[in-house]
């Protein structure tokens, strides 16, 4: 069964190369090939998983080599795939929810003339994400990675007539190289210190990296982690990114690609577990990074923008867990795994209403929406709900062990981790509350104005081609967090992969009193949200006179600026500096030295006169000048 | 007669050997056979020319130089297929048949066959590009008759032949006055071919008598050279002259002075800077074949000649000499790359390129190693074959008046005629010395030469000068490429079979040479040097 794993990769592969040389003859049943080889590979990887689970607990973890790769001397890099728990989790999360997702696309896109593009950049990025999970060496994951960054700069960018969208792009693309040359240098270290960059190799030797080379390999992974899952301080481009068509901010920028640095620190359990400073900056990266996104949350009013900072926070929980090493691996893949579903779910949500509501975005010109949506609005409710921790509910199960682990670090970190955690649950009851009230109740303030085309807003619910795919995710968002979570389901699969969870010897509160604590903030959260939406009018133009920190929370709490300021304008500082150092110095003594060489030539030209007397003397003067030297050379 | 002989066995007797049966040397007839082959070939022309009624003169003529450049290269490679390693030497040591003159011999035949192709052509200008009656003067109404006629001097056959016999005879010979007397052989019929081109009678007569004069006085500088290295060595043999640098007390203003004036007389024939003023009045003058010619063949023989004086005669003295030829080869890089990028006529930029080309080539051939040997051999054989394809494209490139020489008329070429462009392109990319050609492979090996021999600071010179020159080949890309033509802008004649077999030839040797170097440098490296 494993031996022909590597069919999970060719089926999208083989979708996006035939939709993409295909061109325009593939148009008419593009989006169905497109959704059949993501599903078949869906289907595949069940039977995987089934296969899998047969086996006994020692044997889940299966290296298929297919070819060497990279045979260069002394660095042999093998393709091959590592066929674990681990990897099977996600391939089913990504052509699980991928599938879904490209059946939503189906309807979402149906207007656009580039649908059958559109799908072939999907099947692409499934492709790459699944060499991405599935490698078994750090090169292979770098190539998936590479690839779903390609693909992302591609989905982001799809409506590339907008300025925006262009920008977006770049934006990404730039801020993930960042990122991508910490991997790099992550792996030439490991190349460096161990020889190898496989898996297995690395992993069983990394007890003998000097400690110094550990804790440096650990943090350029965590480098390419922050860039590819928009963690503190490379988060900035995750929001812009929302200038893709929803289906892609759902799937890629929620649901599996940015979710791609937790797989990588997750993954390299054997060397974090190593360095124990290493997991602290993980974790202090996780702590900061979901604060930040919590609390711009609160300020915007774009609903695919909350939706992003609400991943940022969201995946900051999943860092903060993987950071608290072997107490929490399998906590922070759990949290990913009901993430990928409700998250999912809310950014379909999203895109059902856009969909009904000539693409607007802003919530405050939205209101009351649940009666003209009502499939939109239970789905995307119960999304909401399982985000903000509501009992029972999957992100309950998942959030609340993450903050219960966090509390069970030693010393003042459990206090600081495991607060900030619990503050970050009360916050995001606090804006997804004033998303969805502001969305879907109140008073339908799209009535009196038209949207930015000039068109009357005409709210509708959305196909069922659209509304199924919310609905299947809507089960996930009630179900998959009991379903793992019961009997500990998913950390029991995940042992193989990742070692067996481990608890914390004591905790800085009773762990008895984290899911009342948690619940309880997020109430307060909740009703803090409902007092401020339900008790007076809501504008629908923003207020600009606003306070303090809304304004620091609206300015993205500064870190475009701070980026701007610590790196773009250095960076064009530094290349005026040279524009000018070229054009003054280089181009100046190149092109003195042109114009040197050209008047010397034009001045010795004069003495080719044409005149043979002139040119005998010369040869006479030559003449001389070579005897007076030769004798001179011997006599003198 | 009785002088002759009295003479003859005397020489022989100063090199010990017994006299022959009658006074005779013995000669290696097969060795020869090459060069008694051409020179046979060209007298028979000269009767011909006597004899055949003058319409049948120019197919005659065309078969036999061809037969006869075809026979001499059979009865080389015969010759060569079974050649002693260390070479002889014949007719009392007169010509020595070494690996070097035989790798020279080879190159010389080869270009000699291409330039006669272009000289033959007579597609490209009706009746080919040399004057029917170059007796008639120029602007007379008689001139401009024959200016209708399509006949030509086929006298240029023959007299190419000779040329090309006696550079095959310069490069082999043994003794300083054989080697005079080859350089009169090879010079006398050159200054006659320079003054027939057809169109611009007088630019062409001009450039004849400039030669001729030049050319006269270089001769007497090496007579004169010759003249002194005897008084010092009593003998005119390479051989003896170095047996007597070697160790005498004999006075060394005699073998200084001597060689000065020798080498001025080789660097002059080889176009090297200061003594290279005729080259572009010449080059420029001549009729392209005859250019084309010239610029292939008499540098090969030139070098070939001085790297023959230079190491049999002169190299235990080369501590002395090297200096002062260090100073002439930057003279000639400078010159040739400073003075080129201000031309505007395509023949006198070449001519300038070859100046400083003949620089490139004197380092290798200062170098006095087997290395320096083999790579300046091999730079004269990749050198030859792209200016002879380069002038053939020269040739094409054309408008009412003749040949479209000025700069300004190629602009924008490309568009016109896409595959001449890319092709003058490729050799002036050759010329340039960029990779995958045989101009990269030839400058790669005379610089590593150099550095080898410890010359490390001549060859950075060279890199620059290169670069420098490298801006007046680029630019006539530029202007084919990324100009507009101009409004009443030249033809590229379509040219005829023999123009197309000679540029057809260049190119391809100028990317054999550049993509598999390794054929001809194995044979350039391999075999025991001069023998004398």
């Amino acid at each position: 069964m494993t031996a022909t794993s590597w069919l999970l990769v060719a089926l999208p592969a083989l979708g996006a190369l035939v939709l993409l040389l295909g061109g325009r003859r593939t148009n008419a049943w593009g989006h169905l090939l497109g959704c059949a080889t993501v599903l078949a590979a869906f289907v595949y990887g069940l039977v995987l998983f089934f296969s899998t689970t047969g086996k006994a607990a020692g044997e889940r973890v299966a290296d298929v080599n297919l070819f060497s790769w990279i045979p260069v001397d002394a660095l042999q890099v093998d393709f091959g795939l590592r066929i674990d728990p681990l990897s099977v989790t996600f391939v089913l999360l990504i052509t699980g929810v991928g599938s879904v997702i490209h059946i939503y696309s189906i309807g979402y896109m149906e207007h656009d003339d580039d649908r059958r593009k559109f799908f072939a950049y999907l099947n692409l990025f499934v492709a790459a994400m699944l060499v991405l999970v599935l490698g078994n060496s750090f090169v292979t994951l770098y190539l998936g990675w590479e690839g779903v960054g390609l693909a992302s700069y591609l989905l982001i960018g799809f409506w590339q007539d907008r300025p925006s969208a262009a920008t977006a792009a770049k934006k990404a693309f730039l801020m993930n190289r960042v990122g991508d040359v910490g991997l790099a240098l992550a792996i030439f270290l490991m190349w460096k210190y161990v020889g190898s960059t496989q898996y297995s190799e690395v992993f069983a030797g990394v007890g003998e990296i000097p400690t110094g080379a550990v804790l440096a390999i650990g943090l350029l992974l965590l480098l390419g982690a922050c860039g590819k899952s928009g963690q503190f301080p490379l988060q900035a481009w995750l929001p812009d990114a929302m200038e893709g068509p929803t289906p892609v901010s759902a799937l890629i920028h929620a649901a599996t690609m940015v979710t791609a640095g937790v797989y990588l620190v997750a993954r390299a359990n054997p060397i974090y577990n190593e360095t124990a400073t290493g997991q602290l900056v993980v974790t202090l990266v996780g702590v900061v990074t979901l604060l930040i996104g919590a609390i711009i949350g609160c300020a915007y009013d774009d609903i695919k923008k909350v939706l992003a900072y609400s991943t940022v926070s969201q995946i900051g929980y999943m860092m903060l867990a993987v950071g608290l090493g072997p107490i929490g691996y399998a906590l922070g893949i759990m949290h990913l795994l009901t993430h990928g579903f409700f998250k999912a779910g809310l950014f379909l949500g999203a895109g059902s209403v856009m969909h009904g509501m000539n693409d607007e975005v802003d919530i405050r010109k939205f209101g009351g929406l649940w009666r003209k949506m009502p499939i939109t609005a239970v789905t995307f409710g119960l999304g909401y709900l399982a985000l903000i921790g509501f009992p029972f509910l999957s992100g309950f199960y998942s959030k609340d062990a993450i903050i219960e682990a966090a509390f069970g670090k030693p010393g003042w970190q459990g206090w600081v981790f495991g607060g900030a955690a619990m503050l970050g649950a009360g916050l995001t009851a606090f804006y997804m509350t004033r998303l969805f009230l502001l969305t879907f109740f109140g008073k339908p303030r799209w009535k009196d104005i038209k949207s930015s085309d000039g068109r009357e807003f005409h709210p509708h619910e959305s196909p069922a081609v659209m509304t199924v795919p919310m609905i299947l995710l809507a089960f996930g968002s009630i179900g998959a967090g009991f379903f793992l979570y019961s009997g500990d389901r998913l950390v029991t699969w995940l042992a193989p992969s990742l070692g067996e969870l481990a608890h914390a010897e004591q905790t800085a509160i009773d762990p008895g009193l984290v899911p009342p604590l948690t619940v309880g903030l997020s109430a307060l959260g909740a009703l803090l949200a409902w007092l401020l939406v339900a008790r007076k009018e809501t504008p629908v133009e923003r207020p600009e006179r606003v306070s303090a920190v809304v304004r620091a929370a609206r300015n993205d709490l500064y870190g475009n600026a701070l980026n701007e300021t610590l790196i773009a304008r250095p960076g064009t500082w530094l290349a005026r500096a040279l524009v000018y150092v070229d054009n003054k110095g280089v181009d100046g003594l190149v092109n003195g030295l042109a114009a040197t060489l050209g008047g010397s030539s034009g001045r010795l030209r004069r003495l080719q006169t044409g005149f043979v007397r002139s040119y005998a003397l010369s040869m006479l003067g030559g003449s001389i000048l070579v005897l007076a030297a030769l004798l001179m050379v011997r006599f003198a | 007669m009785l002088t002759s002989s009295v003479l003859t066995s005397g020489l022989l007797a100063q090199q010990g050997q017994p006299p022959g049966q009658g006074g005779a040397p013995e000669i290696d007839y097969l060795a020869i056979l090459p060069i008694i082959i051409i020179f046979g070939a060209a007298a028979v022309g000269v009767l011909l020319e006597a004899v055949l009624p003058k319409h049948q003169r120019w197919s005659v003529q065309v078969g036999l130089s061809i037969l006869a450049i075809v026979g001499a290269g059979l009865a080389f490679a015969y010759y060569v297929s079974d050649a002693p390693t260390e070479g002889i030497t014949t007719i009392a040591g007169a010509l020595s048949i070494d690996q070097p003159a035989l790798f020279l011999w080879g190159t010389l035949l080869a270009l000699g066959f291409g330039s006669i192709l272009l000289i033959a052509d007579r597609s490209v200008e009706p009746g080919g590009a040399f004057v029917a009656e170059a007796a008639i003067r120029p602007g007379t109404v008689q001139d401009r008759a024959q200016a209708q006629t399509t006949g030509m001097q086929t006298e240029v056959f023959p007299l190419a032949l000779f040329a090309l016999g006696g550079m095959m005879t310069f490069c082999a010979a043994n003794d300083l006055l054989t080697m005079f007397i080859a350089l009169e052989v090879l010079s006398l019929p050159l200054y006659l071919l320079c003054g027939l081109a057809r169109r611009r009678r007088l630019l062409s007569q001009e450039a004849a008598v400039k030669y001729f004069l030049l050319g006269a006085f270089a001769s007497a500088f090496f007579l004169y050279g010759l003249a002194l290295l005897y008084g010092y060595a009593g003998s005119v043999k390479l051989a003896d002259i170095a047996t007597a640098a070697a160790g005498t007390d004999r006075s060394d203003a005699l073998l200084f002075g001597g060689l000065g004036l020798l080498v001025v007389g080789l660097l002059f024939k080889g176009s090297v800077g200061p003594f290279h003023t005729w080259t572009p009045d010449v080059y420029q003058g001549a009729p392209t074949p005859v250019t084309a010619f010239m610029a292939a063949c008499t540098k090969v023989a030139a070098f070939g000649g001085m790297l023959r004086v230079l190491t049999v005669a002169f190299e235990s003295t080369s501590w002395e000499w090297r200096g002062v030829l260090w100073g002439v080869a930057i003279v000639s890089m400078v010159i040739g790359a400073i003075l080129g990028l201000t031309q505007t006529d395509v023949k006198r930029m070449i001519a300038y390129s070859s100046i400083a080309h003949a620089g490139f080539l004197l380092i290798g051939t200062i170098a006095l190693t087997d290395q320096g040997v083999s790579a300046t051999m091999f730079y004269l054989l990749a050198y030859g074959f792209t200016t002879l394809a380069a002038f053939g494209v020269v040739s094409l490139v054309r408008d009412s008046s003749g040949e479209a020489t000025h700069l300004s008329q190629w602009a924008g070429l490309a568009k016109r005629s896409p595959l001449i462009a890319a092709v003058f392109t490729f050799l002036l990319l050759a010329l340039t010395g960029i990779p995958l050609t045989s101009g990269f492979v030839g400058k790669f090996v005379v610089f590593s030469a150099a550095i080898e021999d410890g010359m490390a600071p001549l060859v950075v010179i060279a890199l620059v000068a290169s670069a420098v020159a490298a801006f007046f080949y680029l630019r006539v890309i530029v202007l084919m490429y990324f100009s507009e033509p101009a409004e009443d802008g030249p033809t590229v004649s379509v040219p005829g079979t023999f123009t197309t077999a000679a540029i057809t030839l260049g190119v391809a040797v100028t990317v054999l040479l550049g993509v598999l170097p390794t054929v001809v440098l194995d044979w350039a490296t391999a075999g025991g040097g001069f023998a004398s």
